[in-house]
C-alpha cells in the first residue's frame, strides 16, 4: 500500500511532468517523507467524509429543490429525496424567453478568449521577464507585483465611462478587453520559467540560429506547458464565475450567466425549482471540467501557494 | 560544451555559415535587443488602457461632480468624499462589511488549518479528498448565493425546516446580524477548501525532521500541531490571511443575490441595508443613484480601508504566531 500511495501522491503535488525541475516546489522534494506514525486513522476520514458531504451538499439540494415543484418548497416537511420533476424545470430554464442558452453561449465566449490571452500574453512577458536581460525589467516586474494588491473595483467607474467612450457599453467586449492580461499571470509564469526552463536550451536555440520568436515559440513555450495549463484553467474558472463588472456593463438580455442568474432571481423569485435549476445548470460545465482537471487545479493551488 | 553555455552573440559570429552577412546580423542584433520589450509590450499596453488607467483615473472623478447622464460636472475638491462620510448608510455598510468579513475570515481560517492538517496524512485516494474540498470552488458565487438564499429562507427554508423539527425556533434570516451569518456562510462555502489546499502545501513543506525531533521529546500529535505546525506555517498564514482580507472587504456578489430579487429590500442589501456591504453601496450609489463621483469616492475608502485592515492583519498574525514558538 504504502509505495504506490507514495508515488501517487508525490505525483500529485509535483505540478509539473513535462519540465526538468519541479518548477515551484522544488523544496518539498528535498523535505517530504512519509513517516510512520502520521497514517490516517478513521476519524481523520470521517472528518474529511463529512467535509466533501458538506461540499456536495448545496449541489445536491439544487437537484432536489428542482425536482419538486413550488408546492413541495412551500411546506414545512424536510423533503431530500429527488422529486419527478428535475426535467421539467431543466426544459423551463432552456426555454426561450429566459435566454439561458445565449447567456451559456456568451460566458464560453468570454472564458475562452480571456483564458487563452492571459496564457499567450502571461507566457511571453513571463519569458522576457525570466530569461532575457533588459534594461528596466526589475522595476517592471515590481510595478506588476504591486498592482496585484489593488482591488478592480478601485477602477471601475473610469472602466465604465471608458467603454462608454468606446460605445461598448452592453457589448460582450466590455467584457473581454479587461479580462485579455492579468498581473497575476504574468507573476505566475514569470515565476514558474525562472526555474522550470532551463538557460541552456535557450543559449541552444541562439546558438542554432533561431531568432528570438522561434526560441519563445519551440522551446519557451512548450516548457511552460504545465504552468500554462493551470493559468488557462484559473482564469477560465475565474472568468465563468466573474459577477460584479459584467453585471455592471452588460444587460440582462446579453449577460454571461452569473448575470442571466441574477435577472432569473429577481423576475422568478419565486420559482424555487427554477431558479435553483438554473444556478446548477449554469455551474455544470465547470463541475464537468472539474470532473477531468480537477486534480491539476488541486495541484495548481498548491505549487500557487506563496511562501510569504 | 562550452559553446552551448557562451553567450549567443559571439557564438553566432563564430560560425560564418550561419550569417548571411551584416544585414542578417544587424537584424540578429536588433532582435536581441528589442525582443524583451516587444514580448513585455502587449500585456504592459493593455494592462495600462484597462487596468492602471482607470485604477489612476478614479483620483479624478472622484474630486468631479459626475453623473451617468449628465457626465463630467465641476470640480468639487473633497465634496463627495465629505458627503460619502456624512452618510450613515455608509458607516452602516462599513460595518456590515467588517461584520461579514470577521464572521467569515476566523472560522474559515480555522476550519481550513484542521482540513489541511486531516489532509496532510498519508491518506488513501489523496487525490479524491483534495478535490472534493476543493469541488465549492468551481461554482460561481452568484450560483452559491442562490442556493443559500433558499437554505435560509425565512420560511420553508431548509435550516428553519430543521431547526423547527428539534423543536427550536426558526431564525429570521434577514435581520442585522442573522443575515451577516448567511452571507459569511456562502463566503466560506466557497473558500475554505482553497485555503485549505494553500495551508496543506505550506504544512507539506515543514522539514518531516522537525516532527521526528518533536516525537523523540515526547511530544503527542496535539503538542506537534501547535508547536511545530502553526509557527512553521506562519508565512502561509500571513498569506492566506492578506489574500482573505482583499476578497472579503469587497464582498458583493453574495449580498447583491441574498434575500432574492423580489420584495424585501433583495437586490440593495435588505430594506433597511441590514447586509449592505461597501461595494454594494458602491454599486447602489453609482448605478441607481446615477452618481458616478460618490461612487469613485467609495472606491477610494473602500481601497483605503483595505490597506489598513490588511496592515493591521499583517501585525496581529506576525504577533501571534511568532509567540507560539521560535523560527
Amino acid at each position: 500500500m504504502s509505495a504506490t500511495s507514495v508515488i501517487e501522491e508525490t505525483a500529485d503535488v509535483v505540478p509539473t511532468p513535462g519540465a526538468r525541475k519541479p518548477g515551484f516546489s522544488p523544496r518539498r522534494k528535498a523535505s517530504r517523507s512519509y513517516g510512520e506514525g502520521r497514517r490516517a486513522g478513521w476519524l481523520t476520514y470521517a472528518v474529511l467524509g463529512l467535509v466533501i458531504v458538506i461540499s456536495a451538499f448545496p449541489f445536491y439540494w439544487s437537484i432536489v429543490v428542482g425536482s419538486w415543484t413550488n408546492q413541495i418548497i412551500y411546506s414545512s416537511d424536510i423533503t431530500l429525496t429527488v422529486g419527478p420533476n428535475l426535467w421539467d424545470s431543466i426544459t423551463r430554464v432552456l426555454s426561450a424567453d429566459i435566454n439561458f442558452a445565449a447567456a451559456t453561449l456568451n460566458s464560453i465566449i468570454v472564458s475562452a478568449t480571456t483564458s487563452l490571452s492571459v496564457v499567450l500574453f502571461s507566457t511571453l512577458a513571463g519569458f522576457s521577464f525570466a530569461k532575457l536581460k533588459f534594461r528596466g525589467a526589475n522595476a517592471l516586474l515590481i510595478a506588476v507585483i504591486a498592482t496585484m494588491a489593488v482591488p478592480t473595483q478601485l477602477g471601475i467607474v473610469p472602466l465604465y465611462l471608458l467603454m462608454g467612450e468606446l460605445d461598448l457599453q452592453g457589448n460582450l467586449l466590455a467584457v473581454i478587453l479587461p479580462g485579455l492580461v492579468t498581473a497575476f499571470g504574468v507573476f505566475w509564469m514569470t515565476q514558474y520559467l525562472r526555474e522550470g526552463l532551463p538557460d541552456e536550451l535557450i543559449d541552444a536555440a541562439r546558438v542554432d540560429g533561431a531568432s528570438m520568436i522561434k526560441t519563445f515559440w519551440h522551446v519557451a513555450l512548450p516548457a511552460a506547458r504545465p504552468a500554462a495549463a493551470m493559468l488557462f484553467l484559473f482564469t477560465f474558472v475565474g472568468s465563468w464565475t466573474n459577477f460584479f463588472w459584467p453585471y455592471v456593463i452588460l444587460d440582462n438580455r446579453n449577460g454571461t450567466l452569473p448575470v442571466a442568474l441574477q435577472g432569473l432571481q429577481s423576475q422568478y423569485y419565486t420559482d424555487f425549482p427554477l431558479i435553483l435549476t438554473g444556478a446548477l445548470l449554469s455551474t455544470l460545465p465547470l463541475l464537468i471540467m472539474f470532473v477531468f482537471v480537477g486534480k491539476q487545479l488541486v495541484s495548481g493551488i498548491m505549487a500557487g501557494a506563496v511562501k510569504g | 560544451m562550452s559553446s552551448t553555455t557562451a553567450p549567443a552573440e559571439p557564438a553566432s559570429r563564430a560560425r560564418p555559415n550561419n550569417d548571411g552577412g551584416g544585414f542578417r546580423q544587424t537584424l540578429a542584433k536588433w532582435d536581441f535587443k528589442a525582443s524583451p520589450y516587444l514580448y513585455i509590450a502587449p500585456f504592459f499596453i493593455l494592462f495600462g488602457i484597462f487596468g492602471l488607467a482607470p485604477l489612476i483615473y478614479t483620483a479624478w472623478v472622484a474630486v468631479h461632480d459626475w453623473h451617468i447622464i449628465g457626465g463630467q460636472g465641476d470640480f468639487v475638491g473633497l465634496d463627495n468624499f465629505t458627503a460619502i462620510l456624512g452618510q450613515a448608510m455608509f458607516w452602516k455598510s462599513v460595518f456590515n462589511t467588517i461584520s461579514i468579513f470577521l464572521i467569515a475570515t476566523i472560522p474559515q481560517l480555522l476550519a481550513a488549518i484542521f482540513i489541511a492538517a486531516a489532509l496532510d496524512n498519508n491518506l488513501r485516494a489523496g487525490t479524491f479528498w483534495r478535490m472534493g474540498v476543493l469541488l465549492p470552488f468551481v461554482a460561481a458565487p452568484v450560483a452559491v448565493a442562490i442556493i443559500f438564499s433558499n437554505l435560509f429562507g425565512n420560511e420553508f427554508g431548509l435550516i428553519n425546516n430543521i431547526l423547527q423539527s428539534i423543536g427550536l425556533d426558526p431564525i429570521r434570516w434577514t435581520g442585522e446580524l442573522s443575515s451577516h451569518v448567511a452571507i459569511a456562510t456562502m463566503v466560506n462555502f466557497r473558500w475554505t477548501g482553497y485555503n485549505a489546499l494553500i495551508l496543506l502545501a505550506g504544512m507539506q513543506a515543514i522539514p518531516r525532521d522537525l516532527y521526528e525531533a518533536a516525537t523523540i521529546d515526547g511530544a503527542g500529535r496535539m503538542r506537534q500541531f501547535f508547536s511545530v505546525t502553526i509557527p512553521m506555517l506562519r508565512p502561509t498564514i500571513i498569506f492566506v490571511v492578506i489574500t482573505s482580507t482583499i476578497g472579503g472587504l469587497q464582498v458583493f456578489d453574495e449580498a447583491k443575490m441574498f434575500g432574492g430579487g423580489g420584495g424585501g429590500g433583495g437586490g440593495i442589501g435588505g430594506a433597511d441595508g441590514q447586509w449592505k456591504t461597501i461595494t454594494l453601496f458602491l454599486w447602489e450609489v453609482g448605478w441607481r443613484q446615477s452618481n458616478l463621483g460618490r461612487s469613485a469616492a467609495i472606491a477610494w475608502l473602500l481601497f483605503l480601508l483595505i490597506v489598513l485592515i490588511g496592515a493591521l492583519n499583517f501585525f496581529i498574525t506576525r504577533r501571534i504566531s511568532s509567540s507560539g514558538g521560535k523560527r
